[in-house]
């Protein structure tokens, strides 16, 4: 896990620890997939920077997720192995803890448009404009049972 | 104060467009007063990487998540539905989907055909021309023929079908129930200079290409050449009345935060089924004390929305996913009344294309079938371009105890108190909705889906506003009368959804627009005695 990440945001290095361990253990990296995990240096910069307009949410999570290690396990989020904290992370998410769900939100946002992810999903790392994509016509002889039974609306 | 003008237009959006166009061949001096911007294409949300984030942030449905400064807070904490608009030139059809359906005739008859509600004052056939010149204005795409309708012309092809709409059409077709090619208000080629779709996918958040018919890009540029003035950045305070009870004006706000008034003839309001409502109710006077046009007491009442049931299936097969217009085909088997479903009225399926990889990770994860920590890549990737599905959109019959009222306490950034929503889901829409999500789970299942994911209603769904200042001929059970002209002040007109007498079941934006250009003509005939 990186020690550090951008310092020009508003959340304590106690909060970016806990943010750090929690976005890596939501989504940890895959060696199968060849996929960084959320924890990832510029990922991590990127949950760090969208979150700075909901930093009394994000913080307010960060918080409770203390919280509930030193109540279950008598240590700091931190220090608990990936599992355990994926845990914490998806019971609290459960009960709709909001912030927890806001940083679950901007952790998915940030996650799957990097070019990495992206890539390894298949996808060209592009916006969709102004290139556009293709999508088949299809086939509209499929209305045929459609047409054969005739008018459904009811005339007034 | 400014120099009066002949019509006062207040909103942009659909209808406010429609009429404005419709009204410039008078060469009479038309203002429209906008509480928001014009928009820029180039920066909507689909010309850049973050294009879903921006659907929750300042491009997000709802104007209490956006908070931009052109919008006003809604307290809608009241209500199981929130609800979603946009402020621009343009108004919410900056975001809406496209989705274009119009109403049916027995839309227009509820009261006689099932004895509940009312009937309108006004049937289909009246609307019948102004829906065709609306489909010419705004460029629909669609297919002719469609048996749940009478005969309507289409004026470009449908878009495509996709791997998801064609899958979804053979789980309808193994069930032989109705579907068909859905009418869009997006170009499938080149029309009235925009450019065709290009499948962006991100149509809820802006048309970057410019092929969905927003009013920006549609009514308005006509309007602007025929000599309408759009004044962006004014947000009306209330309507004035002079000393006969007539509309002598309007108090805005401008772009400087300056208190302005601006004299008009003719005022015509145009701000949705919400904005219509605060803006009448805070427009008091001595004459008017509960708001003007407002002596019926209904102003603000009988708020529908279309509750929502969204049902969606996981598939084996990669489908479209992020590509292609969320829209493709809808259904309406379950439109007209079966007394035998357990509810009056029906509902029409908008069948979803798929989610882009960001909605796909939510939706995974919210609803548990994409775990956090060890196996997420793996579940991701049984639903990344494996999700399609559909809406229900039910029609909301009008209960005067669902209502817009005006906020004893929040108000928007100049001072002017916010709507507050006051609203319960009917148990005949609950019905409804249960009838929906389980029709549309056989299809799926029928379609090859090997799990469902239903949500009903949907909560952030409040995207139709109708209702709150309904039409009608009697003036103690209506605001407007046949034509959009209040019952009270004469000189007064509403041509937004809050003058819909019912909901219909299906989106009302193509109904809302055919209406103003039917109040337009409307007025253009009567121009010698409009006032009488």
């Amino acid at each position: 896990m990186p020690a550090t990440i951008a310092t020009d945001n508003p959340f304590t290095a106690d909060e970016q620890r806990t943010l750090l361990a929690l976005v890596g253990a939501v989504i940890p990296a895959s060696a199968e997939f060849g996929t960084p995990g959320a924890d990832d240096p510029a990922i991590a910069a990127d949950i760090l920077a969208t979150a700075r307009p909901y930093h009394a949410a994000v913080a307010s999570a960060l918080s409770q997720i203390e919280s509930t290690a030193a109540t279950r396990y008598d240590a700091a989020y931190t220090d608990l192995d990936a599992a355990t904290r994926a845990t914490i992370a998806s019971d609290l998410s459960r009960s709709r803890f909001a912030g927890v769900g806001t940083l679950v939100t901007i952790t998915a946002q940030c996650y799957y448009r990097d070019d990495r992810v992206m890539r390894s999903l298949g996808m060209v790392p592009r916006s969709p404009y102004p290139d556009g994509f293709e999508v088949p016509r299809g086939d509209w002889s499929l209305l045929e049972p459609v047409r054969q039974r005739g008018r459904i609306y009811k005339e007034v | 104060m400014t120099d009066p003008v002949d019509v006062l237009i207040v909103g942009a959006g659909a209808s406010g467009a429609a009429v404005a166009w419709s009204l410039a061949e008078t060469r009479m001096r038309i203002v429209c007063l906008e509480q928001g911007d014009w928009m820029n294409p180039t920066e909507y949300p689909s010309a850049g990487r973050d294009w879903e984030a921006r659907a929750f942030s300042d491009m997000s449905i709802s104007p209490n998540r956006r908070k931009r400064e052109t919008d006003y807070p809604v307290n809608d904490a009241n209500s199981p539905i929130s609800v979603a608009n946009f402020n621009a030139v343009g108004g919410s059809t900056i975001l809406y989907a496209g989705h274009f359906p119009r109403f049916h005739p027995s839309d227009f008859r509820v009261r006689t055909l099932d004895g509940v509600a009312d009937d309108w004052p006004i049937d289909y056939r009246t609307l019948e021309p102004y829906y065709a010149e609306n489909d010419r204005m705004m460029g629909v795409s669609g297919l002719a023929g469609d048996p749940a309708y009478p005969p309507k012309a289409s004026v470009m092809p449908p878009v495509p079908l996709g791997r998801a709409g064609t899958a979804i059409a053979k789980g309808f077709n193994e069930l032989g129930w109705h579907w068909w090619p859905s009418d869009t208000a997006i170009a499938t080629e080149t029309y009235d200079g925009r450019d065709k779709c290009i499948n962006l996918g991100a149509c809820s958040s802006g048309c970057a290409q410019g092929a969905k018919a927003s009013t920006d890009i549609t009514y308005w540029p006509h309007a602007v050449r025929a000599g309408v003035e759009v004044r962006t950045r004014c947000r009306v305070r209330e309507i004035t009345t002079n000393g006969n009870g007539m509309a002598s004006g309007v108090v805005y706000f401008d772009r400087d935060g300056v208190e302005r008034f601006q004299p008009a003839e003719v005022v015509i309001v145009a701000c949705n089924g919400v904005g219509t409502p605060r803006l009448l109710l805070n427009s008091t006077s001595g004459r008017f004390p509960d708001g003007i046009a407002n002596t019926s007491g209904l102003v603000g009442k009988n708020l529908m929305f279309h509750p929502y049931a969204s049902i969606q299936g996981i598939f084996d097969e990669p489908l479209d996913g992020y590509r292609g217009p969320g829209v493709c085909i809808w259904s309406q088997e379950f439109y007209e009344t079966d007394p035998s479903r357990g509810f009056v009225r029906g509902y029409t399926y908008e069948i979803n294309r798929g989610r882009g990889p960001v909605a796909t990770a939510l939706t995974g994860m919210f609803s548990g079938r994409i775990p956090f920590g060890e196996g997420h890549h793996e579940a991701y990737r049984q639903l990344f371009s494996r999700i399609a599905g559909m809406v229900g959109i039910c029609e909301d019959l009008p209960e005067e105890h669902n209502t817009v009222t005006l906020d004893p306490e929040l108000t928007d950034g100049h001072g002017i108190p916010a709507p507050k929503i006051d609203y319960t889901l009917s148990e005949n829409s609950r019905r409804m909705l249960d009838h929906a999500v389980a029709r549309a789970t056989e299809v799926l299942t029928a379609a090859g889906a090997k799990d469902v994911i239903t949500e009903a209603p949907i909560g952030v769904g409040g995207w139709h506003l109708m209702g709150t200042a309904r039409m009608g001929t009697d003036p103690e059970r209506s605001v407007v009368n046949d034509w959009g002209r209040s019952h009270d002040v004469k000189n007064l007109f509403i041509v937004d959804g809050s003058i819909f007498v019912t909901s219909a079941g299906v989106n009302p934006t193509r109904t809302i627009q055919a209406l103003a250009l039917y109040i337009a003509d409307s007025m253009k005939k009567r121009l010698a005695d409009l006032f009488d």
